[in-house]
Formats: C-alpha cells, sequence, structure tokens
C-alpha cells in the first residue's frame, strides 16, 4: 500500500513541478535557518565539563561597595564577579570543600630558544594544584604541581599540546626549560587536547570560546614574575607591582563538592566569611552568591543576546515556512478533489486517503530535509567567517543531522494534515457529476 | 469594480486564504522588526568618534623586558615615527574611541567625599593626543608641555597616598560638560576622581567616543596631560593623509622593528580597521537581518504567485462565463489584483498588532527600544507592492483565459 502511495506521490509532484518545487524549496530554506543557528546555539550553551559540571561551583562576593548603590545600578555587576586574592586564598585555605582552586588568566609572552625564532603571545592560566584534579584535565606527560610548589614560588610550568607540538615536535618535553616573560620554567607536564567550550575558568579575562590556553603556571610563582591578570576591577588606588594587597578584584574560585547538596553548607560558610570579615571592616555587603557551573554560564551571559534573536528569527521564518507548505499542499490537494471523489467511489476509504496525502507531505519533508541539510552547511560556512570566536567551532555534528530530519519530518506532517483532513472529508457524489 | 463579489468568492476559499493572510501577517510582522533592528544597529555604527577618522593609523607594541628603558624607546619610536615621510603627527594613547578591551575608566563625583559616584567617565592619555586625534576644540586650551606627568611617577605618588603627582588638568567632552553642568560654563570648574583627586577643566572638545561600555553615555570621556609608555600599554597614534596610510603603517613597522627586532606587534592597523572590527557584529547582524528579509519576502512572493496560479487554474471556467457576459481583460485582471490587495491588505491588518506584539515582546527580552510607528505603513507599502508584483502573471494567465472556456465542460 505504502508503494502505491509512493508512486501516487510521484506521480503528483510531477503533474505540479513548479508548485512541488516551490514547496520543497521554501521547506528547505526553513529548515536551513533553524538548523544553523540551532548547531551555534548548542555549541555556545553547551556543557563545558558534562561529567563534573553538578558538583563545580563558583562563589561570588561582593569585594567592596559600602556605598556602591548607585555606582550598582550604572554598572551592574562593577566586579565583574571576579575576587580579590585576599578573599580568594582565604577561602581556599579553609579548605571547606572537596577540592578548590583561584584561576585567573595572564597574556603570556613565550619565547622559544631556537634561534631566529620570535616571540609570541599565548594564554597563560594562573591557578593552584587542585585545578588540574578539578576539572579532570588530561595529561600526555608529567603531571601538575604541588601546594608547597607555589608557595615556594617555584618556577615549574604545565605546557598545552598545541604548544608542545609547535615547541617540541609533540615529543615527551617535561624537564625542559621555557622561557615566559623572560624568565626561566621548568615543564613538569603536558597536557593532551583539552580547550572546553565555552573557557568557563576565564569568563571575565577574555575570549569566551577557542582553542584552549598555551601555559598553566602556579599563581604565586607567576605574580613573583609580575605577570598581571588580564582584567581587574579595582575600587581604590591600584599598584599593579602589589595586585596581591590592592583593592582590588582579579581572581576567579572554584569549588568542587562531594555531592552537588553539600552546596547549601558551603554558602553558609561562605556567608559566615563575609559577615566575619564585616566585623573586622574589610567588607561592607553581606550579600553571597554561589553559582553551579551552569548556572555561572547564564549569569555571564556566555550566549550572546543577538545569537537567541537570530535562532528566534530562524524559528519565525520556518514557521512561515510551513504556514506557506500548508497553503501549496492544500491548494494542490484541492485541485485534485475529482481524483479523490474517484478513488473513493472505487473503494478507498477515508484513512487510506488520509494516508496517501500524509505520506505525500512527509516526501516533501525528507526532500525539504535534505535540502535542508545543504542549507545549513552552506549557513554554517557562512558563520565560520562571522567575528566572533566561536566561528570556527561551527560544524554540524550528527546530532544535529538527525535533528535535520525530524525537525523536517515533524514540520512537514503538521503542514501535510490540514490538506490531508480536507481531502478525505471530500464528499465524491458532487466531484463525480461534473465528469 | 465592486469588492462584494470578490468578498463573496474569498469566503468560498476560506481555509486557503486565511492561511495566505496569515503567511502575510506574519510576514509583515517579522520584516517591520527587522527592519527596524537594522536601523538601530546602522546608527550603532554611524556613531561620531570625533576623531579625524580616516587619517590615523594605530601601532601597539608588547611589552618587552621589565621596562625600565621603556621611556627613552618610547621617545625613539615616535621621533623615528615622525621623521617617516607623510606623517604629520604621532601620538601615544592609551585607548582608542571604539575599540574591544580593557579601557581606563573612572567613578566621577562632582563633590569631594561624595558617597555615591555621579557617572563614569573614560579617561584617555597619552602625548600629544588632542591634536594627532584631531580633536575639535570648542573652549579653553590644549595642554601646555609643562602640565604633563609621567604615568609611572603619577601612580607612585598615588600609592604613597598623594595626589601630588597627578595632573591638575583636565579637557573633557562638551557632551559631558553639559551632563555635569547643565546650561553653565564648564571652563574652570572642579570634579573629583580615583577617591578624591581635583581635576579642573581647562578645555571643552566636541566630542571623543568613550572605548566601550556605552549604557550611560558614549560621550563621558576626560582627557589628561600624562605621559605613557608603549611598555605600560601604550599604542602609537599616527596621523598622515588618508591616502599614505598603507605605506605609513608599513613604513612605521619597519621602523619599529629596525629599532629593536625582538618585539612582538600587537596591533598594526588603520583605525577605519579598527573601527570596523569593533562594529563587525553588528554589520554581521545587520547582514544577517537582510538576508532573512530577502528570503522571507521571496517566500511569501512565491507562495502567492501558487496560490494564485491555483485560483485561477480553479475558476478558468468561471472567467470563460464573465468573458462570455462581456467583462473585458481588464475586468478580469483587475479582479485578481483587487482580490490580492484585499487578502494582503487583510494579513496587513493582522500584521500590524502580531508586530506590536513582536516588538513588546522583543523589547522585554533583548533591551530594545519600541517600534515606532512609522515603520508599519513602511512595511505595509513593502507588502502590497510583493503581492501585486506577484500576482501580476497568474493574474494576466487569467486575462488570456478566451470566452469559449464558458462552453466547455472540462
Amino acid at each position: 500500500m505504502f508503494f502505491y502511495y509512493l508512486q501516487l506521490a510521484v506521480r503528483s509532484f510531477r503533474r505540479n513541478r513548479v508548485l512541488t518545487v516551490l514547496m520543497v524549496l521554501t521547506l528547505g530554506l526553513g529548515i536551513g535557518a533553524s538548523i544553523t543557528t540551532l548547531t551555534v546555539l548548542k555549541l555556545l550553551s553547551g556543557d563545558p565539563l558534562p561529567t563534573r559540571s553538578a558538583r563545580l561551583f563558583t562563589p561570588v562576593i561582593n569585594p567592596w561597595a559600602a556605598d556602591s548603590e548607585g555606582a550598582v545600578e550604572q554598572m551592574p555587576r562593577w566586579w565583574g564577579d571576579m575576587m580579590s586574592y585576599t578573599d580568594a586564598m582565604s577561602l581556599l585555605h579553609a579548605r571547606k570543600a572537596k577540592r578548590q582552586a583561584v584561576t585567573t588568566l595572564t597574556k603570556a609572552r613565550i619565547a622559544p630558544t631556537k634561534p631566529g625564532t620570535y616571540p609570541f603571545f599565548g594564554g597563560g592560566v594562573l591557578t593552584t594544584p587542585d585545578f588540574f584534579a578539578m576539572f579532570d584535565v588530561p595529561f600526555a606527560y608529567g603531571g601538575g604541581w604541588s601546594a608547597q610548589d607555589g608557595e615556594n614560588r617555584a618556577r615549574v610550568v604545565v605546557i598545552s599540546s598545541a604548544l608542545n607540538n609547535r615547541l617540541f615536535a609533540g615529543r615527551d618535553s617535561v624537564g625542559k626549560m621555557l622561557r615566559v616573560n623572560d624568565h626561566e620554567y621548568r615543564i613538569i607536564g603536558v597536557l593532551k587536547p583539552w580547550a572546553p567550550q565555552p573557557r568557563f575558568y576565564a569568563l571575565n579575562f577574555g575570549d569566551t570560546y577557542g582553542d584552549g590556553d598555551a601555559v598553566y603556571l602556579p599563581l604565586q610563582s607567576a605574580r613573583a614574575n609580575h605577570m598581571l591578570p588580564t582584567n581587574y576591577s579595582c575600587w581604590g588606588p591600584a599598584n599593579t607591582a602589589h595586585m596581591e594587597t590592592s583593592p582590588c578584584a582579579w581572581v576567579n574560585l572554584w569549588v568542587e563538592f562531594e555531592h552537588a547538596a553539600d552546596a547549601r553548607a558551603y554558602k553558609q560558610f561562605l556567608k559566615h566569611y563575609v559577615q566575619q570579615q564585616m566585623a573586622l571592616g574589610r567588607l561592607h555587603q553581606p550579600r553571597v552568591w554561589l553559582y553551579s557551573l551552569t548556572g555561572f554560564l547564564d549569569r555571564e551571559q556566555v550566549v550572546p543576546s543577538d545569537l537567541r534573536l537570530q535562532t528566534n528569527l530562524a524559528f519565525g521564518f520556518l514557521l512561515i515556512c510551513i504556514v506557506n507548505t500548508v497553503g501549496l499542499l492544500l491548494a494542490k490537494c484541492l485541485w485534485r478533489s475529482r481524483e479523490i471523489g474517484v478513488r473513493r467511489a472505487m473503494g478507498a476509504m477515508r484513512r487510506m486517503i488520509f494516508a496517501q496525502y500524509m505520506v505525500e507531505s512527509a516526501i516533501v519533508g525528507i526532500t525539504g530535509g535534505v535540502l535542508g541539510l545543504v542549507f545549513a552547511e552552506l549557513g554554517l560556512l557562512a558563520i565560520r567567517h562571522q567575528p566572533a570566536s566561536y566561528a570556527h567551532l561551527a560544524h554540524l555534528d550528527p546530532s544535529m543531522f538527525a535533528a535535520t530530519f525530524a525537525v523536517a519530518l515533524v514540520a512537514s506532517l503538521i503542514a501535510g494534515l490540514l490538506p490531508a483532513w480536507r481531502a478525505c472529508v471530500v464528499v465524491p457524489a458532487p466531484q463525480l457529476k461534473s465528469i | 469594480m465592486d469588492i462584494l463579489p470578490i468578498l463573496a468568492s474569498l469566503r468560498r476559499h476560506k481555509v486557503t486564504a486565511l492561511l495566505l493572510i496569515l503567511q502575510i501577517a506574519l510576514t509583515c510582522a517579522i520584516v517591520c522588526n527587522a527592519v527596524f533592528l537594522i536601523s538601530q544597529r546602522l546608527h550603532r555604527m554611524q556613531l561620531p568618534s570625533g576623531m579625524a577618522e580616516h587619517e590615523l593609523v594605530q601601532i601597539r607594541l608588547g611589552s618587552v623586558g621589565d621596562g625600565s628603558d621603556a621611556k627613552s624607546q618610547t621617545q625613539a619610536d615616535v621621533a623615528a615615527l615622525q621623521r617617516i615621510p607623510g606623517v604629520q603627527q604621532v601620538a601615544v594613547v592609551n585607548q582608542l574611541p571604539f575599540t574591544e578591551g580593557d579601557a581606563s575608566n573612572g567613578d566621577l563625583k562632582l563633590k569631594p567625599g561624595q558617597q555615591t559616584s555621579t557617572l563614569t567617565v573614560a579617561q584617555y592619555f597619552g602625548q600629544n593626543v588632542v591634536s594627532t586625534m584631531g580633536l575639535h576644540l570648542l573652549a579653553g586650551r590644549n595642554f601646555q608641555p609643562e602640565e604633563y606627568v609621567d604615568l609611572d611617577t603619577a601612580l607612585a605618588s598615588l600609592n604613597n597616598g598623594s595626589a601630588q603627582g597627578f595632573p591638575q588638568t583636565v579637557i573633557i567632552t562638551k557632551g559631558l560638560a553639559e551632563r555635569l553642568w547643565p546650561g553653565e560654563e564648564a571652563l574652570g570648574k572642579t570634579f573629583y576622581l580615583g577617591g578624591d583627586i581635583p581635576f579642573r577643566v581647562i578645555g571643552v572638545v566636541a566630542d571623543l567616543a568613550r572605548p566601550n561600555q556605552f549604557y550611560n553615555g558614549i560621550e563621558n570621556s576626560i582627557l589628561w596631560p600624562m605621559r605613557l609608555t608603549f611598555a605600560e600599554g601604550g599604542s602609537y597614534l599616527i596621523r598622515c593623509a588618508p591616502g599614505a596610510r598603507r605605506a605609513v603603517l608599513k613604513a612605521g613597522l619597519a621602523k619599529l622593528k629596525e629599532l629593536d627586532p625582538g618585539r612582538v606587534v600587537l596591533e598594526k592597523r588603520t583605525y577605519d580597521d579598527a573601527r570596523s572590527a569593533f562594529f563587525a557584529h553588528d554589520s554581521a547582524m545587520s547582514d544577517m537581518l537582510l538576508s532573512v528579509i530577502i528570503a522571507l519576502l521571496l517566500v511569501t512572493g512565491l507562495g502567492i504567485v501558487g496560490l494564485a496560479s491555483f485560483w485561477v487554474g480553479q475558476r478558468r471556467r468561471q472567467i470563460g462565463v464573465r468573458r462570455a457576459l462581456g467583462a473585458t481583460r481588464g475586468d478580469i485582471l483587475r479582479y485578481f489584483q483587487i482580490e490580492n490587495f484585499l487578502i494582503v491588505g487583510f494579513g496587513i491588518v493582522l500584521g500590524m498588532a502580531m508586530a506590536y506584539g513582536l516588538s513588546l515582546l522583543l523589547m522585554q527580552h533583548y533591551a530594545l527600544p519600541r517600534l515606532p510607528f512609522g515603520y508599519l505603513p513602511l512595511g505595509a507599502l513593502a507588502l502590497w507592492l510583493l503581492g501585486q508584483c506577484a500576482v501580476l502573471a497568474p493574474a494576466l494567465r487569467a486575462a488570456a483565459v478566451p470566452p469559449v472556456v464558458a462552453t466547455r465542460t472540462v
């Protein structure tokens, strides 16, 4: 029966070529636009660490702002959700969570030792030992550093796989020296490729998406060599030589709990800490926040609002395309009232007519889906040429590939419902009379 | 021609007509809002910076070593750049209007000890900035050489708890002057920044936009007489004739590499490039919106062609009868044109309500202003035009139906 319907559908397409092409093209355009924007949206709103994110949290406190009500209104989140060194280190040393790490980002000037090569800049993560275990960072060679190394300002560095490929042709470079900001650092670890999207651990310090950072340095060692964070927010005169004691926020604190439920107790601890510091006169605002990883991404509005607008626009476009297809399918089916009348008179049941028309719209949908896939690839090609840090990451993945066909099929079946219904309620007698 | 028979015949195609009306309404709603969004972006992209934009070239170098000889190096660089043929002026400046990245901002207060800051201003400083940027001085004067202080001295004195090493004077924009002291003469007035350091206004320039962060006005900028080095984040800003920019940029880079081959060039561009990079997102977004508008109009136009063709085909006999009874070709043509005009008209009425609703939704989620009413008649006109163009071919085909069709059964 299905093959018969298929045959009928193909015959009907042949009869109205222009109309058919129009429907498929319209549906394809709508599906292509929606899938393009959905792919980018999925890329940007993805979970950077799916296995860990539920247990990872970042606390935020208002580092100063006794009289900043006006300023807060004027400049929301004026401290960029960063923390001062003093607060972050106190909370780090309190060890109230399973693991904790302080992070910030610097522009590291990396100088290859090979003659004839020029120095270049790369992302430098300044952090504390738990960083690697906490974020499940994979090592190819060697490992991270200890808390003792940090305290001793040891000049050790963990490098990315990309940097290792560039400087050491991908060989085990543990023990070799690397010049960072004109200081010699000993390589103690080499990572496997690691670039979580978005780069959640340095959200306020530069590009949100990218190919990952080049070097990872102990925070205290790097600071001893005067490496500066790429972003800091100050509420008084800052002395960049002594960022640790300046009235500035320039680090993030990340904590990992055994269970997500431990967050409640941690927030209590955080409140106590702030109250204690307020009593000492160091802090002035009692409010504290504890964001889960994904909650933090939402708060920092990682997904650009332009993109959400584009996605909504694409779906509006798809809606119009579906309405258009419904109209055209309906026109086609009314055109064939007589044929339906004949089929009904010869014994076809209503549900058969219904099925026949649904098969026809499904074929339109699947063809539209294939075309939509082509349009989506073209759309993503265009996205890759857009000026955004995530642009080059935009590729169609298998799940989106499947989603394309799901969207196409559902869209076309919805579009086919009304015409198929109208077709199966056609009363045969009047149609036959006019012959 | 009478409208009533057309309406009566439309009632017989209720569902298809309603679908077409719905499609036109949705198109109208989205197109009106998309055009408005584009106009918003274009407005943003045309904001004035206040500088002689087409005559500027920027080179920024990364800091090398500990920066102890940065001052003499900066001086040598500036002198070398000035000797390049075609170069009119060279400045060292901490930031430029409409550029991404860290910007120097400060909380400004009108009285010392004021609890809440009045507003946030962008702080520009560097050597020879006003004349190189080509800022238009409206009142007062430019900085005198003896007013300049070094950035590191100023910061060091600040770290020692004294504001003595800081500049005492400031040049502000006209927009900022009007916000701080509406209707009053700004020259000679004093405001406070960075704690309670006083600054006296000695000059007012027409415009100088902030680097980024426009939430409380793009015109809130101030200029300090303060020298900085390339190692402290200063950019070399070179002014030359518009046609000479590429050559000057090339020569400048060669000269700087010659002075020290080991340096890292962080930025090398004309200001026009810097500006278009800053607004690249807006330009990409308006391109995208424009393609959506075109695609929408295309889809809707083709939809009208498809349905109109269907209707014409379905009514061949009816047309034949009318022709046989004396209707001219013009009558038939006009019939389909008026029918389309009515359908699009219904769509537009519904579409305007939808456009307004969509605008409210956008205001809620994307902090956009409300759709001005002027866009609605524009959208209506565009859709009517589209409808008439789309229906023309099917209507002409209808007009060509010979009266003899009336006598045939099929």
